[in-house]
């Protein structure tokens, strides 16, 4: 057997280390085997198993440390299905998952990026579910550099042209630019789909004597060893020679797969169906037999060719895209065969489930390979990693040190408004429209709040319900604590479904993170796993999968811990959802929730910096679940006119996104407990801007407090402007004493802000003339 | 009883179950005309969806107008049938010669998803006479990469002179998009054209979504009265009557 030699490794190198197997892990394999060598094949099936990507060897033991929920919690299918399903009423559940494409988008965008949608979306709807909705979260390095450019534009072309095509909307997502990302960008995707609970179908391969049938695109030479060479490795250059590892998409063949795949679990014809994503069909028979306690024999010279001559290793772990493998009684397989050739697709009986356990590889009579299912998968190798902290870790301030100057703004001469301005239209803040117009966000027609705004909110037709999905990550809080970065990704994911009276269902999560042979790496993933786990207890959120992606490094260094955090919830009536924009004159505004000190990690200390030895606010998870309790009765109660959580850019760029997407002004006056800096664009967690018609704010006040939360009224809505005056004992006396560039006092025109916020991003990515 | 009216799906028809929402929404029988079928199932109407009919990989609509499914449409059509194009259905007439033009790629050269406002040139047509008034502008979302609507000079004086201009792209007052106005007229088409229909009246085609627009939890219903024109003069049609309440296409 002929193995393709990567080009950049010494020829005397052993097989088993070209394929990215240690000789540990070869010592491992030979006693899964009973003590015999694998032969060349079975090396190439064990190297793809047992990546990184597919055996989750590093992360398994801390992902077991997650609350994955109970049939109680509504969870129908958890961790280690395809996708995690959660009961939502009326016979319906919701099938949602989140997944990384980082390094074959870093590779070849647009395709990366497709291939991307396109896997994520087969793990839906091999569930049994429509496929509803596409959220991404995409990370970037600086906007001005040429290759973020060529990257964002190929990402996001990628997205659009393979969701636009299949008609799933894109209706969510993040775009964010931080310099750790500059050589390994992340490109992370998730999917949600919506299916009848009596259609959930499992990924098992049950009954010796049924037939393991492949239907599809053929099989071909593109992305050979996507998952052991580009996923489970250090990036070290964008190398083209790893370009025949990065797949190609075919999104008309995806939306052919959907309609047939639907088709066969809807008229029973399935037993279990598989997507074959990253390891192709070792992947996919060792999977399916494992979870069925089965094994699958599979005819090599049955399986439909793209092209001639692929020797049996390049046909076992092929990644080629839009095909699928399902288990079929014998005396289905013509109705099987109908619906696929309806739909156009190649369709083949692969092989055959067995009794033995074994995945048996043969051609002719002769067998090429076998090996037990399960030593490639839940037997697969674990490895316990060494976390080390770092050791450069920043100390606290002393107690009682005075805080740096440059936490307090008008000393430092800045004009509160211009600094509210450049937030706004800063990349990270500013409006992603130019963005997510290139996607169709209203496919399906039930989207009832697409992207930019918050969570999306998607109709149940039939139904009084609706779903309503975020996410959120946290890299820069998550470089300097990764802990407290997961645990925030969480809090502000499922506040910003609350906010909207959804109850937030389960929490599906991608974690982005280095080489976990790197101690400090393996460190950051532990702290990160244990935040993600803390922070769902917590607030009483299973976690019901998700997807681990390790080696985002490049020779720039490691990216900044990224959990990416997706949300699923559900809201009872969708006539009473609240959205963040002030929505009438008069209306009284309400801060909910406690300022704390500590800019470290935000927008604004991007933009002025901060004292080194400053600190991320912390998050106490108790009180954030009693703001999300407050705000979910409050809503439920019609008390709240909008809702909109403090994040991103603090109090100020709350309250300009309240009035900027309502068209109203408003006049604040803010108490100052800490420095005029935390108040107005301090990121402390679990706060939310409320507004309310003036006779319901004593009743939210006194909901606010029965919940044990600080509340304060602190303006009202109206006008074209908006105004925030500092006030108390923190504001530092008159404006005027600091001369004529400073003020007390922020007033900015509606109209200003929101054309600084319209702006931003395309004046960053150099995109002005673009719609 | 209700009427029956077909939806053509393409295997990449994506917008197929919207439609049959919204017709069903209107009162009508969907029915669904799978692409290979040679007939139309005796409907009294058809509506070609949106979507990227054989996957549009060569250009939007090449290939679907060889499919048997369209010689039955175009057959209808002679007929005298009702027909109606939403985007990528539109493209589909457009290449099939059912209705005058062309649809270019989008003037950025990107897909553009987003809400626009169109306004009814004209209310003596099956497909508005259910409209409140003409000229009063319609918000629905646009979906496409291929929806700048083109043709010479003279092409666009014989449609204007035969009342074939349906739909134009308008601003949120009702005011005519210029042809360089990228927000109102966001693909760029000539004249602002955004809905066309065929000298006899009985076959159009737009670009924007009615049927993503026809229900106010959507953010907009103003696409309803297009659906709603449709079925009532499908209804007509069916019960033996003139398809629409006017002469249309006279010049």
């Amino acid at each position: 057997m002929s193995v393709a030699e990567p080009p950049t490794v010494l020829p005397e190198e052993p097989l088993h280390r070209r394929l990215g197997v240690t000789d540990e892990e070869l010592v491992a394999i030979r006693d899964r085997l009973g003590g015999r060598d694998p032969n060349d094949l079975e090396l190439a099936m064990f190297s793809v198993m047992w990546s990184e990507h597919c055996s989750y060897k590093s992360s398994k033991p801390l992902l077991r440390t997650l609350p994955i929920g109970t049939a109680e919690d509504g969870v129908v299918a958890g961790p280690g299905e395809n996708a995690g399903v959660i009961s939502i009423g009326d016979g319906l559940a919701v099938a949602f998952k989140i997944e990384s494409h980082n390094h074959p988008s870093a590779v070849e965008p647009y395709q990366g990026a497709a291939t991307g949608v396109g896997g994520i979306l087969r793990d839906i709807f091999t569930m049994g579910a429509r496929p509803i909705a596409i959220l991404d979260p995409l990370r970037f390095g600086e906007p001005g550099s040429a290759r973020t450019r060529i990257l964002v534009d190929g990402v996001i072309r990628g997205i659009g042209g393979y969701g636009n095509c299949v008609g799933v909307p894109t209706v969510g997502g993040e775009l964010v630019f931080d310099p750790s990302y500059q050589g390994n960008p992340l490109v992370n995707v998730m999917a949600i789909g919506l299916l009848e609970e009596r259609l959930l179908t499992l990924a098992a391969a049950p009954g010796p004597g049924n037939l393991v049938v492949l239907f599809g695109s053929t099989t071909g030479r593109d992305g050979i060893g996507g998952a052991s060479v580009l996923a489970s490795a250090t990036f070290t250059h964008d190398d083209p020679s790893k370009r025949p590892s990065v797949q190609v998409g075919d999104p008309f063949a995806e939306k052919l797969l959907i309609e047939a795949s639907l088709e066969l679990i809807e008229r029973g014809l399935v037993e279990g169906l598989q997507d074959l994503g990253a390891g192709g069909i070792t992947c996919a028979t060792s999977e399916t037999a494992d979870r069925a306690g089965t094994g699958i024999r599979v005819d090599l010279d049955a399986i439909p060719r793209r092209e001639p001559g692929m020797a049996p290793f390049e046909v076992m772990i092929s990644e080629s895209q839009e095909r699928m493998c399902a288990a079929v009684r014998p005396d289905r397989w013509d109705a099987v065969r109908e619906v696929c050739e309806r739909w156009g697709l190649p369709v083949a009986i692969i092989g055959s489930v067995t009794d033995d356990g074994d995945i048996t590889v043969v051609s002719g009579d002769t067998e090429l390979a076998r090996i037990p299912a399960a030593a490639l998968t839940s037997d697969a190798i674990v490895h316990d990693r060494i976390a080390t902290p770092p050791t450069h870790r920043r100390a606290a301030p002393a107690p009682g040190a005075p805080l740096d100057p440059s936490d307090r703004l008008p000393e430092r001469g800045m004009d509160p408004g211009a600094v509210l301005l450049a937030l706004l239209g800063s990349p990270n803040l500013s409006s992603r429209r130019a963005v997510f117009e290139q996607y169709d966000s209203t496919v399906g027609a039930d989207t009832v709040v697409g992207p930019g705004h918050g969570a999306a909110v998607l109709r149940v037709k039939g139904t009084t319900k609706a779903l309503v999905a975020a996410t959120d990550g946290n890299q820069s809080v998550g470089a300097l604590d990764p802990y407290l970065g997961a645990a925030l990704s969480v809090a502000e994911a499922t506040r910003n479904v609350a906010i909207t009276g959804a109850r937030p269902l389960g929490i599906t999560n991608c974690l982005n993170y280095g080489d976990p042979t790197r101690p400090e790496a393996f460190w950051q993933l532990q702290e990160g796993v244990r935040g993600l786990g803390d922070a769902c207890r917590a607030l009483g959120l299973p976690v019901t999968g998700g997807n681990v992606s390790l080696y985002n490094e490049a020779p720039g260094g490691a990216i900044a811990p990224t959990a990416e955090i997706g949300v699923v919830g559900l809201l009872d009536d969708v006539a009473r959802l609240v959205g963040p924009a002030f929505v009438e004159p008069l209306d009284t505004i309400l801060l909910v929730g406690e300022t704390t000190p500590g800019l470290a990690g935000s927008a604004y200390a991007g933009l002025a910096g901060v004292a080194v030895e400053d600190d991320p606010p912390s998050l106490d998870l108790a009180r954030e679940a009693a703001l999300q309790r407050f705000i979910r009765e409050a809503i439920a109660r019609e008390l709240v006119a909008s809702a909109q959580d403090v994040s991103g850019g603090g109090l100020a760029v709350a309250l300009a996104e309240g009035a900027m997407w309502g068209d109203h002004g408003a006049v604040i006056r803010l108490p100052v407990a800490n420095s005029p800096a935390v108040e107005l664009f301090g990121e402390s967690p679990s706060r939310l801007v409320v507004t309310t018609r003036p006779r319901f704010a004593p009743a939210l006040i006194l909901l606010a407090r029965q919940h044990g939360l600080p509340v304060e009224e602190i303006g009202i809505v109206g006008g074209d402007r908006l105004v925030i005056e500092l006030a108390g004992a923190g504001a530092t006396g008159a404006a005027e004493e600091r001369g004529s560039r400073v003020a007390d006092a922020l007033e900015v025109p509606v109209t200003d802000l929101r054309h600084t916020w319209e702006h931003g991003l395309a004046r960053a990515l150099g995109w002005e003339g673009v719609g | 009883m209700p009427v029956r009216v077909g939806v053509v799906v393409f295997p990449g028809s994506n917008c197929d179950r919207d439609t049959v929402h919204a017709l069903d929404l209107a009162g009508a029988e969907p029915v669904v005309l799978w692409h290979e079928q040679a007939s139309l199932d005796g409907v009294a109407a058809v509506v070609l969806p949106g979507g990227f009919a054989y996957g549009d990989y060569l250009r939007a609509g090449v290939i679907a107008r060889f499919s048997p499914v369209m010689r039955a449409v175009e057959a209808f059509a002679a007929e005298g049938g009702l027909v109606l194009g939403i985007c990528n259905g539109f493209q589909v007439l457009a290449e099939a010669g059912l209705v005058p033009g062309a649809l270019l790629r989008n003037r950025e050269l990107r897909f553009l998803g987003r809400d626009v406002h169109i306004a009814a040139e004209r209310l003596d047509t099956p497909f508005t006479h259910a409209l409140a008034a003409a000229g009063q502008p319609l918000r629905m979302p646009i979906a496409h990469g291929e929806g700048c609507y083109f043709g010479d000079d003279p092409a666009l004086d014989a449609l204007e002179a035969d009342r074939g201009v349906l739909f134009r792209y308008v601003d949120e007052r009702g005011e005519r998009a210029a042809d360089d106005d990228r927000t109102a007229n966001p693909n760029g088409s000539l004249r602002a054209i955004a809905g066309v229909i065929a000298p006899r009246g009985n076959v159009a085609g737009l670009m924007p979504h009615p049927e993503r627009a026809a229900e106010g939890i959507l953010g907009s219903d103003d696409g309803a009265g297009i659906i709603r024109s449709l079925v009532d003069s499908a209804a007509r049609a069916a019960s033996g009557g003139d398809a629409s309440p006017v002469t249309v296409g006279a010049r």
